[in-house]
Formats: structure tokens, sequence, C-alpha cells
């Protein structure tokens, strides 16, 4: 293939000049199939591990002792578990609507930072999963959410969020790691044809399904593919509106609030592009991979989270309006206590965090320069997870009766249990990069001048480079 | 060599040391240093090669007795034994062993029951008659028992100084009954020993005090009214002239006696008809809480200040006082002044009512009150009272009594009652006398029934360094405590749920104490001490009460008699035993001398404490745990100070001081009390214990070692300096302000008869009835409500201890608490606010059990619905269907759900386990339980009405736990669709409102406005 000249020098190409077929394969491929696995992995994933050790360090205490080690109490009986199960939640988004909702709007840009993203999502739900489970007081009988037939003739209560949140979670996890493993089946091909030891041959066999790359496959795949998306999109918009009305329902001011669902669902895609900003930066830097992560991209979702970050600013001054307008004592109450309460210092290193720092994307050099998009996305991570803190304590610590008043603090358990999950994330991850291609081989080569246009329309192209290698043959 | 022979003489320096049994007679009197002095002249070189040269040479008696006893081998000389020797002892000990085991077992029918004992029917309680004395008199009670389990205390609506309602030491004392810390054996010297051998003892002694006619035999009784106890002692007296009995406890009404000494001339008890008094003041008396008959005086007094609808009047309380209370904290007009300072207000009060006493100049503000005051009680002779407190000097209690007498309220409000104890005395002074004899050395022989003397005397009398200087010292206490450690002797004291005896209560009515179980650790009675020590050893006390009660009835023995006997155990008193109240003149002049001017420096206020009283409460976990009236404080006590006080000290809550009162000084932590006089300190008297239980020991600062016998209620002079260091105190409510909300609605009287309505008005737009979009749910049949009176609740906590027994509800400790975590289902909630009328600071209660709302925020929430609505509208807990998601009580706006963060329900102690209420689940961990309206007892009756042909339950019927403990009767309970049910009738008031009713919960449990009536004299001007 003929290198050929970039079609939009205005801007940053999505793909960097020069790129082929074979050298994108190459380049992708090589990461997973290299027989040394670099020092620094094993360092990274040795930290994640130990982490993860922590995490069932933390669970086991808490199975022993009960949920007592958390610093939760009467008024407070939601704490870290809730913050970090929704942090989690609102991370996984971004995954979500860059391959769902992005491709949808065939956005080619959303090519090279789907795979991980999506990945990011699965791991990011996983962890979300282990809350929801674990801060229930007996959590050996948290099967009994599911509406299962039983002997005791019971089914769950429907009218209870945490319910639809349930639903909303497992649907949202089986859609999520449907639509990823469908997205990796040609490049499982890929894998398969070029691994060298037999063990990797005969997995990644197995996981590609018996891909050849034939067109019937490809026009299968695309089918399926956009029916998953299609699938999936609602749920970008669902899940966490259902895991908002877990505090819209309820009658406490600070959580009793009809803005909350679209106020989440923007705080969500907001934390989850922050989260993958903050992963892809490093991954394109140590892996060498500024040709496929360019600064077309970073600069894009720098541009989603300035909106997103704007659509949580109206959320949070929409609140404070409200209380306010309301006239209502309970409300006002609140919103004076965030703002000069005992946790006033969270409230306001929130805002600076998630309403102010942002503002600085709207310099095009600040876009720009990747340390500057760096610090703000972990700004902007550190934010998020004190929306939750200050949504679920703030309301809970202070509500209608001065009597019931008083503070909550994490305990060293309720730390170690979201530094644990953290472990368990990471180390998903780096799993991740070392055994699955990270960027979409095949939707790369789409996007390889000449091959601009779907795979659907490129079979005959595709095919002999991407998945009919010898063994289909014989 | 070296290091065996200091090993001998170490264990003779040890002065613990009490050999073992068998050998323990021949060494009776000996010598252990001479004893290890002729071990030392034993020639060898080591330990082994002394014994063995004993084995052939033989020693003292003395000393081969006590080796035998120690290295047995070595003298009998084993290792020379032959085989066959060596095998026939071994077999035999074998044998010996088996035989060893062999003790008798008391004689028990171990046949199931194959007829029923009478009335016993599995699963039904039975109650029986009772009474607990404390605070000087006697509370009469119903115990709940269930198969011989005593499992819940009731007051006894047939006693007078009960009515059918508690207080908290009575709801606690099951608690204390089934405490794992009680003592349980017999400590001779330290070691375990049996009743039998104590007797056996205690025969060789008496024989000595008697051939002496008593001289030197000494006892000590604690707070007992008990007439049979003073009839064996007195008998006691007779047959031992020489005998002394004296008398102490920290809580006791020496300066109250003498203030009656001085009106009248004699020891006279004042009671109060307080229903009947249109004004009351109270001169520093806790006279609703902390005081003998308290429960009594409640009742009577919310009794003249319950407003209904067609209420034209509201008796007005004034209260001048130093340690801030519950009765104050219900004064329409309260002054808060130093404790000296009470004497100089009530010398102006009689001034100006016209007696002819020394009145120091007030300022204008109190002249001011003092005015009014005076006018208006002059206005209200014959309807009004004065109460002095037992902590006021005897002239406040004289003035008392002679202002009740030119007030004419002697025969009215206030009536005279001779003193309860058969030996009017002060307490203090016998005291002294005990410690002044002990000193003196004419103390052979000591016994302590009762009582912590140790802990608890005044320190100025040194008792407990003069106790250690008598021969023989004897201490029947429920707890292995401070005294019993310093006793040769330590007998476990039953419990009084556990023993026979009696009492009497404030107007003289006497009441029998009869056991709901038999001891559980074999405590022994003061009356089987005493009859003991008269050489009675075997009778019981049973017995010794039927003897002394068929003498004083005049009855023989007979069916006559076994009536009399049979109705006063049932109805728990003797009927007609009271004594006519007294008609006594005052002394024609009143001997209290000039005013004194009021002493400079910081007070500081000792008092009873509202949990542990003198401290003999502090291992029941309850009463720990209770949030203490006003502070909401639990598990410790305090230093409370004014804010200006403490902002001048420069410390806050949980700052040390060291507090020093001449050469006594104490450290402890400061508690800023709302309301509290300046230049004044409280602090409440039986913590920091040193032993007696796990619970008892290292809680509070022992306020003691600021008490001296001379002032015993206060400590004048104080000198108060921060020691830079900080504790941590708990209190369940961290916030003292309404922060303007609608929570607890209060209004003056006046206010209230004008515009009756406005203060049951719905706020805001909407009515809250209206605002949910469910269709209305329709109730047949009973439909149950709660109304709290505001007016009527003194905040005293009852109604916690109640629910907290009834329901099983664990005790979870201070760091729990700490964290806000503590479980009682029903709480108390303390407000500070403001009065705009008057510029008063006042403390309100708010009683907050579950709402049991119609539409339930918690309901919705739960995912497995495990609180779900019942046919009658209680909002129910199923304990086994929760999970624990926490969000019922994160959705419950009143926040009075209670989560299981650990397990905190104690399945282990065995002794708890049996004071359980069988009918109540005992909730595991990672499980949400509250306030259920006492569905069990809702059941249990409408299984009888049921089995009565499915009648309809009568008003009434059911009684919740803390509306029956409750001394105002603030709490109603009910059928809201029987329109004529009290419930219905409280919620048909125009002062009824319901709480956050504007969310549009509906709740069940509403509340009646609290009215105040002030003085309109005394408004600000």
């Amino acid at each position: 293939m003929q290198p050929a000249p970039p079609k939009e020098p205005a801007r940053p190409a999505v793909i960097a000049p020069g790129h082929t077929h074979a050298s994108i394969t190459d380049k992708i491929t090589s990461i997973v199939l290299r027989r040394h696995t670099p020092r620094g992995w094993f360092v990274g994933f040795g930290i994640a591990f130990a982490l993860v050790m922590v995490l069932l360090t933390s669970i086991t205490m808490l199975l022993l002792k009960g949920t007592g080690i958390w610093g939760l109490n009467v008024p407070v009986g939601w704490g870290f578990a809730i913050i970090n199960f929704v942090w989690w939640i609102g991370i996984g988004h971004a995954g979500t609507l860059i391959s769902a909702i992005l491709l949808l709007f065939r956005q080619d840009w959303r090519t090279s930072i789907n795979r991980f993203a999506e990945a990011m999502t699965l791991f990011a739900v996983a962890c979300a999963g282990v809350f929801p489970l674990l801060h229930v007081g007996r959590p050996w009988l948290a099967y009994w959410l599911v509406p299962y037939p039983n002997t005791m003739a019971l089914w769950p209560q429907f009218r209870s969020p945490l319910l639809w949140d349930v639903f909303a979670v497992s649907t949202y996890a089986t859609v999520s790691a449907m639509f990823w493993y469908v997205g990796l089946i040609p490049d499982f091909a890929t894998l398969r044809d070029g691994a060298k030891s037999k063990v990797f041959r005969v997995i990644y066999g197995m996981l590609a399904l018996g891909w050849r790359g034939a067109a019937r496959h490809w026009e299968r795949y695309e089918t399926a593919y956009l029916l998953l998306a299609g699938l999936a999109t609602p749920l970008v918009v669902s899940v966490h509106t259902v895991v908002s009305l877990d505090f819209a329902v309820s009658v406490i001011p600070g959580w009793h609030a009809t803005i909350f669902p679209p106020y989440f669902v923007a705080g969500a895609i907001y934390s989850g592009f922050a989260m993958v900003m903050t992963l892809a930066i490093p991954l394109r830097k140590v892996y060498g991979l500024q040709d496929f992560i360019t600064m077309r991209h970073l600069q894009n979702m720098a541009k989603v989270i300035l909106a997103t970050g704007l659509i949580v600013a109206y959320g949070y001054t929409m609140e404070a309006f409200f209380a306010w307008y309301s006239a209502n004592d309970y409300e006002r109450g609140m919103a004076w206590n965030r703002m000069v309460g005992p946790y006033a210092p969270f409230y306001w290193a929130l805002i600076v965090s998630n309403v102010i720092v942002p503002q600085f994307l709207w310099l095009k050099k600040v876009r720009s320069s990747v340390v500057a998009l760096f610090v703000i996305c972990l700004v902007v991570n550190v934010g998020m997870w004190l929306e939750r803190f200050v949504i679920v304590v703030t309301s809970l610590s202070r509500d209608f009766l001065p009597s019931s008043w008083d503070t909550y603090s994490g305990t060293i358990w309720d730390w170690s249990l979201f530094i644990g999950t953290m472990g368990l994330f990471a180390a998903l991850l780096f799993l991740f990069i070392r055994f699955l291609p990270m960027i979409s081989i095949f939707e790369m080569r789409t996007l390889v001048p000449g091959g601009e246009a779907a795979p659907h329309d490129k079979d005959a192209d595709a095919a002999p480079v991407d998945g009919a290698g010898p063994e289909e043959q014989a | 060599m070296k290091p065996d022979s200091t090993k001998a003489s170490s264990a003779t320096d040890d002065t613990s040391f009490v050999p073992p049994t068998p050998w323990r007679e021949a060494l009776a009197g000996e010598d252990f240093a001479r004893l290890a002095a002729e071990l030392e002249g034993v020639p060898g070189r080591s330990l082994r090669d002394r014994l063995a040269a004993l084995a052939e040479t033989g020693g003292s008696d003395a000393l081969r007795a006590f080796l035998s006893g120690v290295f047995p081998s070595q003298l009998e000389g084993l290792d020379n034994l032959p085989r066959r020797d060596f095998l026939r002892l071994a077999g035999s000990s074998l044998a010996v062993c088996g035989l060893g085991a062999c003790t008798r077992q008391p004689d028990e029918t171990i046949v199931p029951w194959a007829r029923s004992p009478e009335l016993t029917i599995p699963g039904k309680p039975r109650y029986f008659a009772t009474a607990m004395t404390l605070w000087g008199s006697a509370l009469g009670l119903l115990v709940e028992s269930h198969m011989g389990r005593p499992t819940k205390v009731e007051g006894n609506p047939d006693h007078p100084s009960s009515k059918g309602a508690t207080d908290v030491f009575a709801q606690s004392a099951i608690l204390s009954l089934y405490d794992p810390d009680r003592s349980s054996t017999v400590l001779g010297a330290g070691q375990i020993r049996t009743w039998e051998a104590f007797v056996d003892e205690l025969g060789r002694r008496m024989n000595g005090f008697r051939a002496k006619r008593g001289e030197g035999l000494h006892v000590l009784l604690n707070e007992t009214l008990s007439p049979t106890l003073a009839a064996q002692l007195e008998s006691l007296q007779r047959e031992l002239p020489q005998m002394r009995v004296h008398r102490w406890q920290p809580i006791h009404r020496d300066l109250e006696r003498q203030g009656a000494l001085l009106a009248f001339g004699r020891d006279v008890v004042p009671s109060y008809r307080l229903e009947r008094a249109a004004v009351v003041l109270s001169l520093d008396a806790d006279f609703l809480a902390s005081d003998r008959g308290g429960v009594c005086q409640a009742r009577d007094f919310a009794k003249a200040r319950r407003v209904r609808a067609d209420t034209s009047s509201m008796s007005r309380l004034y209260a001048i006082e130093s340690a801030p209370n519950p009765s104050g904290a219900m004064a329409d007009h309260r002054l808060a002044v130093k404790p000296s300072e009470v004497e100089g207000l009530a010398r102006a009060l009689a001034k100006e009512l016209g007696l002819d006493v020394d009145a120091p100049t007030l300022g204008p503000e109190r002249a001011r009150f003092v005015q009014a005051l005076a006018a208006d009680l002059s206005a209200h002779r014959r309807t009004s009272a004065v109460v002095a407190g037992r902590c006021q000097s005897p002239a406040v209690h004289a003035l008392a009594h002679a202002l009740n007498r030119a007030l004419e309220n002697h025969g009215q409000t206030v009536l005279l009652h001779p003193p309860l104890e058969p030996d009017s005395r002060s307490v203090t002074d016998s005291m002294r006398q005990l410690v002044d004899a002990m000193r003196a050395g004419s103390v052979e022989g000591l016994f302590l029934l009762g009582g912590n003397p140790v802990f608890d005397a005044p320190r100025d009398l040194e008792f407990s360094q003069s106790l250690t200087s008598v021969p023989f010292r004897v201490h029947l206490s429920s707890h292995e405590d401070e005294t019993s450690r310093v006793c040769h002797w330590h007998l476990p004291e039953a419990h009084f749920l556990e023993s026979w005896s009696d009492t009497r209560s404030l107007d003289g009515t006497a009441s029998l104490v009869q056991p709901l179980i038999a001891p559980l650790y074999g405590g022994k009675t003061t009356h089987e001490l005493v009859a003991a020590m008269s050489g009675e050893a075997g009778v019981s006390a049973h017995d010794l009460l039927k003897r002394f009660w068929r003498a004083r009835a005049g009855l023989d023995e007979g069916p006559e008699f076994d009536r009399f006997w049979q109705t006063a155990l049932h109805d728990g008193l003797v009927p007609g035993s009271a004594p006519p109240p007294l008609d006594v003149a005052l002394l024609p002049r009143l001997d209290i001398g000039p005013a004194t001017p009021s002493i400079p420096g910081i007070e500081i206020a000792l008092r009873p404490d509202p949990s542990v009283y003198d401290g003999r409460f502090a291992n029941n976990g309850w009463l720990q745990e209770l949030p203490r009236p006003l502070t909401r404080m639990a598990w410790d006590n305090a230093l409370w100070l004014a804010a200006e006080d403490a902002a001048q000290l420069d410390v806050e809550n949980g700052d040390v001081v060291r507090v020093t009162a001449g050469e006594r000084s104490i450290a402890a932590p400061v508690w800023i009390v709302p309301g509290h006089p300046q230049q004044t300190a409280t602090l409440h008297l039986g913590y920091g214990r040193t032993k007696g239980g796990e619970l008892a020991r290292g809680v509070g600062v022992d306020a003691y070692g600021l008490r001296s016998s001379h002032t015993p209620w206060t400590v004048p002079g104080a000198l108060l300096e921060p020691t830079g260091a900080s504790t941590e105190l708990v209190s369940v409510q961290d916030h003292a302000s309404m922060e303007g909300r609608d929570i607890l609605r209060v209004a003056t009287f006046d206010r209230f008869r004008a515009n009756p309505e406005a203060l049951g008005a719905h706020h805001g737009a909407h009515d809250p009835n209206e605002l949910s979009m469910y269709p209305e749910v329709a109730y047949e049949g009973n439909a149950w409500g709660m109304v709290i009176d505001l007016n009527a609740c003194i905040g005293c906590n009852a109604c916690m201890i109640a629910c907290q027994s009834e329901n099983n509800i664990p005790v979870v400790g201070k760091t729990e608490v700490g964290k806000g975590r503590e479980m009682h289902w029903l709480r108390i909630d303390r407000y500070y606010e403001e009065e705009a009328e008057t510029g008063q600071l006042l403390a309100l209660h708010q009683p907050v059990p579950c709402m049991h709302c119609e539409n339930a925020p918690c309901e919705v929430v739960c995912p497995v619905g495990a609180t779900v609505h019942s046919s009658e509208g209680l909002n129910e807990m199923v304990y086994n269907r929760c999970i624990g998601t926490r969000y019922c009580s994160n959705n419950c706006p009143y926040k009075v759900r209670r989560f299981n963060f650990f397990p905190y329900a104690d399945y282990e102690t065995e002794s708890l386990k049996l004071g359980n209420n069988p009918d109540v689940t005992v909730r595991s961990r990672g499980v949400m339980e509250k306030c259920t309206y006492c569905v069990q007892r809702i059941s249990s009756v409408r299984i009888e009405a049921k089995k009565d042909g499915g009648r309809a339950i009568v008003d009434g019927e059911v009684t919740t736990a803390c509306q029956q403990a409750c001394p105002t009767q603030a709490i109603a309970f009910g059928n809201l669709n029987d329109a004529a049910s009290v419930v219905a009738r409280e919620r048909a008031q125009p002062h009824h409102y319901g709480l956050l009713e504007e969310l549009g919960t509906r709740p069940r449990t509403t509340y009646l406005a609290k009215l105040r009536n002030p003085n309109p004299d005394l408004r600000p001007e």
C-alpha cells in the first residue's frame, strides 16, 4: 500500500500518516504476541495484584466481622460502598458511549479507543459490582435481590430502585461483555494467525469462534455489531438513570430531585471520558501508539469532557438554585449545609475539580498539551468521586431532624476495599493489554487511506490480510 | 540453694496466700515466717535436699503438715516405694478419683411434669407483685415471669408509689439480676468457700461476741426500709446489748432531716399531692425524677398540667435550681443559681411572704422573680407546694416547711409522714461513729450488710483506711466490689428479684418483696445473714418474713393469716399499713440563723446519677448506655459547666480539668450544659469504679473523691484548671437546635387558649393527607396509633429502658455509641430553644419511636420486601427477610431505624439469655430493626380476644412497653378506628400534630404540642 497524503491537514488525523494494513496489524499484535513481557508490565501488574490481595483481605474481614468495620452509622447508612459503586459505574459509561453511540453516529475517531474503553467499562462494572453485593448487612443472602422461583414463594419488591439497579447493572454488564467480545472476534482470528506458540494459537483459535474472514462472516458480524450497538445505546442513558433513582426516589433532601437522571448520566460520561484519557495517555506513550491514538482523539475527548462538565456544572447550579427557590426549609438547609457544614471542604473541592478546572479545556493550548489533559482528567476523576461523596454523605448526615444528625468518615476498611477495587481494575487492565489487542486491529485498518470504506465493503480486500490464514484453508 | 530459699520466703511474705484446704486446720494460727525459718534451718543444699532430710529426721508438726500439703511426694518418699506398693497406691488413687466425682447432687425430681404446676401455661407469662427500694422509698412492681424466669418489670397499678409506672432503675432491674459479673461464690480471704464454712466461722465468732454481750460487734446497714430486718436487728440487739448498728448510704436525707428538726423539732418526711397544686416551687429539687416518690409525683404533676381542648387551667412550676435536671427543664420559670444561693432566695421569699427570717438583699432581677413568685404563691394558698431538694441546706428545708405551713398547704398539697426508717438518724453521723470506733480499735467484727462504703463513704472520714484494722470483716454484696476486696468474707447478695423481704413506700405503706426466681448464684439476703448471726442459720428469709408479719398482724398460723399473706403478696402491699399523715406544729421560732453571704469561687454540685445512682448500677449496660437526661451523654459522667465558665477556662467538651478542693483533687472531663448556672459545676456520683464488674470498671470519674462529710452535696471553693488532656465523651445527640424547623411545637398556655387551632395546624400549602397519588387504604378493624403528649414528657428515660427490656435490644458499648450506632428503638430528643415570651432557654424533650407512617418511605425502597405494612397499619420488620441494604433507614425522615452493624445481640452469655423476652426475636448481625409498637403485646391481646368468642379488643387492653412505664402517662396507644378510644380523642385535640407531616408520610405516631404557663408578671421588661 502506498502512503497517502493526509486528507485533513487542518486538524490532526485519527491515524498518523504512513500506516498500512500490515503495519497496523504488526504494531498492535506485536504488543500481545511478543515473547518477552516488558519488566514494567510485571512491576505494574505486581502492584495491582497486591492490591487485589488487599481487596480480598478487606472482603474477608467484612464477611467475618460485619458491616460495622466501615464507618457507617444511623443516619449515614450508605458510605464508601455506594459512592464507589456509583463512581465505578459512571466510569464505565464512556466505554459504552464510545463504542455504541459514536459507532452509530459514525464517528471514525472512536476506532482507536473503543476497544480499551470497552474493556475499561467491563472492568469498571466488575469493580462496581463488588460493592452492592458486599454493602448489604448479610451478603450471603444478596441473591434474594434476584427474582427467582423459590420455596419462600417471595418475589423481590419491585418498587425499590435497588432492585432496578440489579436489572440495570446486570443487563449493562451482559451487554457490555457481549459487545466487547463480538468486537474482538476478528482480532482473535488475527492473533490466532500470528501466534507463534501453540497454546496461544489454540486459545485464540477457540476465542475466534472459527472466524475466517469470509464475506458471510463479515456481513453477519456487521449486523450483530450494529444490533448490539443499538442495544447498548439506551443502556448509556438507562444505567446511570436507574442508579440516580436510588437517590431521587427517596425523600431525603439532597437526594429527592428530578434533575438527578440527566445530571447523573452527564456525570457518568464526564467521569468515563476522564478515565479513558487517564488510561489512554500513559498507554499510548508506553506502547508507542501515538500514531493510533492521536492528538485528534485526545482533543475530541477533551471536548466531550468539557461539554459534559458543563452539564454537570449546570446540575450543581440547579441543585443550589432549586434548594433556594423551593423555599423548603429542609432543601435550603441541605444546600447550606453542603456549602458551609462539616463537609464543606469536600463540596468546594468538588466544585473546583468538576467545574473550575475543566474550564481550561476551552483553551486550545491546554487541549493540545498531553500533560495538561492528563492532570485535568485526574482531577475530574477525583472530583467525580467527591461528587458522589457529597451527594451520599452530606445528604444523609443531616436530614430532617437535627437530633439525628451525625457525621461519617471512612475507616481503614472503607479505604482498603476502595483501593482494592482499583487494584482489581488495574490488574484486569494489565492482563488485557498483555493478552488482547488493546486497539481494534481490523477497524484501524479501515482508517488507512484506501481502506476508509467500512469493512463490509472491503471484504475482498480485507480478507487475505486479516483472517484467512493457512489454518483455515487447511 | 539461694533461689529456693527466696522462693519459700516470698511465699510466706505474700499475705494473700492461703494454703489449700485439707491441712488448713492443722495450720490455723501458724506463723509462716517461723515455718520458713525452720525450713531454712534444715541442712541441705537445695530445697529438695532439705525435704529429703526432713522426710527422715522429721521437724515440727506444723512444718510437716505444711509441707505435706505442698510437696506430699517428697515427704512420703515415694521414690523408695516398692513396685507393688506403688501399683497398689496408683490403683487405689484412680479408684478414689472416681469416688471423688460422686458429689451428692441436690434432690430433684427429674421426671417431666406429668401434671403442670397450677396456672403455668407454657408460653404464657405470669405476673408477681414485688417492690424495689431506692431513693429512700419503695416502688411497687409487677414482674413478668416466663416459665420461672423474670423478664420484664412493670409498675404495680395498685401500689400508691407506682400506680403502674416505673423509673429507669426498676426497668433495668432485670439486667442487674442476670448480670454475668455478679458475685457467684462465697469468698473467704479471697478463696472460694462455702456458705457452710462461713456459718461455721460465724458461729465461732458470734460465740465470742455473745460472751461479751456483743461488745466489739458492729453492723453497717445500707439503704433498707425493711420492717422485718429492723425487727431482726432489734431482737439481736436485745440479745447483744453492746452491739452497734450503723447505717450508711451515700444518697441520704441527712440535710432534709436536719431541716425537719429545725422546723418541727422532729423528723418528718413530706410527700406532695401535686395534682392539687396550682403553683409549685422547687428549691433545687429534682422531685420528678431523682427523688423519693418521683414516679408518683411525676404522675400527679403531669395531671395538673394536662391540657385538652376544654382545660381552663394549668399548674405553674417555678424552679430555683443549681444542677440542671429534668424537673427544672419542666419549669415555667427557672432560675439557675449557685447551690449556696438557693438559701438566700428561699429566705427572701419567706420574708416576702411575711415570715420572720433574715434575708440577704437580692439583685433587681432576682428580687423581681421573688416578688412575682411570692405573689403567685400567696394567691394560691392551699393549692401551692414548696419542694426542697435533698441536696439543699437544712435551712432551706426548714424554710420550705415554714412556707408550706404559711401557705396552708399542709394537709392539702403537702402531707407529712413519719420517717420510713425505724431509726431516724443522720447516716453521716452514724458512719462517723463507726469510723471513730474502728480507729479506737474497739471494733472486733464488722458486718457490712450491702453497700460499698469503701467506694462511697465520705473521703474525709477515711473509712477504708480504718476498715483494715478491724479483725473480722464480712461483706454482703451483689458484686465483688471495692469493699469486698478488703473484707475477710465476701458473701454474694441475692438480688431483690431473688429475695424474700419487705419494704415501705413514701406514705408508709408496707410491701412484701417476693422472689421471682431462686437465687441464681446462691446469694443470701440480709435477713438470712442477720438470722445466721442470731444462730438461726438455716431459717429462710421467707419464714422470717412470715414470722414477723404474723406477729405484726396479730394472727396465728392458720387460714386467716394465709389469707392475709396471700392478699398482701398478690396485691404487692399490706393493706392499711400506712400510718396516717402527721399533724405536727411548727416550732415557735425558726432557728435558722442569719443569712450567710454567698461563697465566692466555683461551687461543685455533687448529685446522684440518673443512671448509676450511687454507683451500684455501674455494671448495668442498659443504664450505662442510656443517654443521660439533658446531656444525652452515655457511658460516662462529666463535669457540667456553663458555657461562660468553660470559655473562661478555655475548655471544650471532653477536655479534662483538674478539680481541686482543699487537699482533695480529681481530674474530670468537661461537658458544657446550656442553662447551667455560672460559677458552678455539676458532677454526678457513682462513676470511676475500680472493681465491681466488666462494665463498671473505668467508666467516668469518681466524684466521691471530692465529697466530704460536712458538705455532702456541694464542694465550695473548688479550683478548676485545664490539664491540656482530652478524653472522648459520647452523646447520642450532637445537635441541640431545631434549626427553626417545625419539629417540637411549643406555645404558652395563654396563646393556646386564645387560638387553640394554631398549634395543630398543618404547615405548608398542601393537606399532608392528600399528597399521595396512591389510593387511600382502608383499615378495617383495628388501626393502631400512638399520641405522645409532649406537655407531659419529663424526659426521664423510663420508656427507653422499658422498650429495651421488652424488645431484647442489645447494648453496643461506648465505642459504638460514639460512632452513632446506638440501638434504642425509642429515643428522647432534646432540643434547646429560647422562648420568645420570656427569653428563657428551654430544654425540650421529644420521645421519638417509629412513626408507623401510613405512607412509609421505608417500605417503598426495600428491595426484598422486608419491611411491610400490616392490615392494622403497623409498619413491620421481617427480620428473616432483611438482607441489610439500610436503604429503609436512609429513607426514614425520622431516623428511627437501627441496624445491627455487628452481631450486637449476646448469644454467648448464659445468664443474659434468661432475661430475654421469649416473645421477641433476638436479631442477628446485618439486620435492620425498629419499634414495632410492641406487636407481640398486640398479638397476645388479639389471641385472648379471639378466644373470648372473637370479641373486639377493648381500648386500653393493649399497652406498649413505653406507655406502660411512663410515669406521666404521656403516651396514649390504641385503636384509631374507635372514636371513643383515648388515642382517637387525643388525636382530635386542637394541639395535635404530626411530625414532618408535610412530607406526606401520614405518621401513626403523633404528638400533642408542649404548653408552658409562664407568669405574665415575669415578662421581660
